[in-house]
């Protein structure tokens, strides 16, 4: 046994070299900086140690408003994703004919790049002086006054946020739940069917319990991908994020790091260990959760 | 409750062919009394499985109709038919425990039906006590074997108590030992409650063993009905005679003329009023009797010894397929290093067969 141990670690060492050169040290050094009180970029120092930065972090007016955007990005995507990629893929494996021209295209804002289809969101919703979105032709036409969704009011900005993120996390969705369905029996369905029971009670008693473990890793990949929402904020309305009012955590990360505001590792740092703590800790229920509900067949 | 079947058709799209229909289940006519165990027999793919998924209800036939008792049943869903279904995998629900199996069916009950909790957990272990798994409530699927899978299949089945009682290759799924048992157990089961069961079985001996009534399929057609023994003793064509039995029928080239069957130039049986003519012969392993003066002489390749009888095996020039195969008596004196062996024919284990149509003559 003891023989085959050094080997092990040797085949593991390629691995642990590179976790370690980019992962571990990294992850060190970022509670350092996060610890390390006035560091300056010029000279290379700080004047103490102490949770000075992880205050100054959590009283700043712009993490505020990067939480409360985070947080309410998660808590509408991730059920609305995950429950409307339940429906489409249920609908997907009971259609037999076109089924896979179907599922191509909702697989089809998967492989578009982010950017173009932020582009093309913009486009839809703004409402500018001589370029009017369809989205605002349509509700003017209804009767309604237009709103600019890109630069009008907050909860239409969040609006569109959250379509435009269930919109690009649903195709991966889509896929993982439509082979988890096209992976139970049929004979259940049968069974199920046999012994009389109604299509509802055959979704929720059978279907919903066998794909249980794929919607649970669906549900938890979905929270922290939401969390670390960046790129999405920044293909609809722009790099200056704070002034559009629709930061995030890793946006206020960004800007703490490079932005105009920059140039404060420290802020950064503290910043990142909050969105860790706080990812963690919502990991840590959804494993907690699902250790009681999710059924491993 | 009797089942009938009228001019049952089911034709299927075919897969290879466009606009080509594939007809599984072709006109079936028949009526399986009250209270039998039925063995629906035939080689794979012969529309066994369809047969049982037009009485389930899960397939909707093309033609024909389809009775319970005297109730049509042809265009009712699955769930108002009052069936018990068990699957050839058992398709037990694997997150669900044992007694949660079993009661599921009475949980969709509606209406007046609905029962009370209390209730169904009783009905369950009754069932569960039937089958014998009552010890077993609490476990998984995963936990039992494939024979106590089995029971709970059959428990879930029959805990609404169904008109009729469906199982699909009940046993293919198991061992050969628990076959056997199973086998006696199925038995005893559909005995203790009466209920209409008709199982579907490529085995021929499987369905011989338990059924009081089989039904030979062969390519969406029935081919014969009747008791074990009656279908074995008096098949109705060669396709019949080779399915059941084993050892396999020895089927060998023959022909009728001036009032004796031929086998090569050896008649080996009288056979006065019958049409001249080629003939298929077929003759039961156990037709032959060992006779040095007997009409039929083949050259003998080995002996295998099986306890109580001997089987012979030899080869004759007519035969069809392998070799001929003799099983008789071990004491009936046949020496492993005789060349060649001569028997004499019991004429009701021979059967002869139409050369074109394969039909009894």
């Amino acid at each position: 046994m003891k023989k085959n141990n050094w080997k092990a670690w040797l085949y593991l060492l390629p691995a642990i070299a590179f976790l370690a050169v980019f992962m571990i040290y990294p992850l060190i050094d970022v509670c350092v900086y996060s610890l390390e009180e006035n560091y300056s970029f010029a000279s290379g120092e700080a004047t103490g140690i102490g949770l000075a930065n992880f205050r100054h972090v959590l009283s700043d007016p712009f993490f505020v408003q990067a939480l409360r955007n985070t947080f309410l990005i998660v808590i509408i995507t991730v059920p609305v994703s995950t429950g409307v990629s339940l429906l489409i893929s249920l609908g997907l494996s009971s259609i037999k004919r076109l089924q896979n021209a179907f599922q191509t295209i909702y697989f089809l804002p998967y492989v578009t790049n982010t950017l173009a289809v932020g582009l093309v969101f913009m486009i839809l919703f703004q409402d500018k002086e001589r370029a009017r979105g369809l989205v605002n032709q349509i509700i003017v036409w209804l009767g309604g006054t237009g709103v600019d969704f890109i630069d009008g009011p907050y909860w239409a900005k969040m609006f569109v946020m959250c379509f435009y993120t269930v919109w690009v996390v649903m195709p991966f969705k889509i896929l993982i739940m439509t082979s988890a369905l096209a992976s139970v029996n049929p004979d259940y369905y049968k069974a199920a069917k046999v012994d009389g029971a109604s299509s509802f009670r055959i979704f929720r008693k059978i279907t919903l319990p066998m794909i249980s473990s794929t919607v649970f890793y669906l549900i938890i990949t979905g929270f922290i991908g939401a969390f670390k929402a960046y790129s999405d904020e920044v293909a609809l309305f722009g790099t200056n994020l704070n002034a559009a009012g629709m930061n995030t955590i890793v946006g206020y990360v960004y800007d703490m790091l490079y932005g105009s505001s920059g140039g404060y590792p420290s802020y950064a740092a503290a910043a990142a260990l909050i969105l860790f703590a706080i990812v963690f800790t919502i990991t840590f229920i959804n494993l907690t959760v699902s250790r009681k509900t999710v059924q491993y067949v | 409750m009797k089942v009938v079947l009228q001019d049952l058709t089911k034709r299927f799209a075919s897969r290879q062919e466009k606009g080509k229909d594939v007809i599984a289940v072709n006109h079936f006519d028949f009526e399986i009394p009250d209270g039998q165990l039925v063995g629906l027999l035939g080689p794979s793919g012969c529309g066994k499985s369809t047969t049982l998924n037009l009485i389930s209800g899960l397939e909707t036939p093309s033609e024909g109709k389809i009775f319970f008792g005297d109730r049509d049943v042809t265009q009712l869903p699955p769930e108002e038919r009052g069936v018990g279904l068990v699957f050839q995998n058992y398709a037990l629900y694997p997150h669900l425990t044992v007694e949660e199996n079993i009661i599921f069916p009475l949980q969709n009950l509606k209406g007046k039906q609905k029962m009370t909790k209390e209730a169904m957990r009783e009905k369950a272990l009754e069932v569960a006590r039937l089958v014998q798994i009552d010890q077993l409530m609490e476990r998984k699927p995963r936990e039992l074997s494939g024979g106590q899978q089995q029971r709970v299949a059959i428990a879930r089945a029959l805990v609404k108590i169904p008109n009729v009682l469906l199982l699909d290759e009940p046993l293919s799924n198991l061992d050969a030992r628990l076959r056997l048992q199973t086998r006696e157990e199925l038995r005893r089961i559909q005995r203790d409650t009466g209920v209409t069961t008709i199982f579907v079985t490529h085995d021929q001996e499987e369905a011989m063993s338990i059924s009081d009534l089989i039904i030979v399929m062969k390519d969406g057609v029935v081919n014969q009905i009747g008791k074990p023994q009656e279908v074995y003793d008096d098949p109705v064509n060669l396709f019949v005679a080779q399915f059941l039995g084993t050892p396999a029928i020895n089927v060998l080239e023959g022909e009728i003329r001036d009032g004796s069957l031929y086998i090569g130039q050896e008649a080996v049986l009288p056979m006065a009023g019958k049409a001249e003519g080629p003939v298929w012969v077929g003759i039961r392993p156990e037709g032959f009797v060992l006779d040095e003066k007997g009409p039929f002489t083949c050259e003998m390749d080995r002996v295998e010894v099986m306890g109580r009888d001997v089987s012979v095996v030899c080869r004759h020039a007519k035969m069809t397929g392998r070799n001929l195969r003799a099983i008789i008596p071990a004491e009936s004196g046949v020496r492993p290093g005789q060349r060649e062996v001569r028997f004499s024919l019991k004429p009701y284990k021979v059967f002869v067969f139409d050369r074109e149509s394969e039909a009894r003559r």
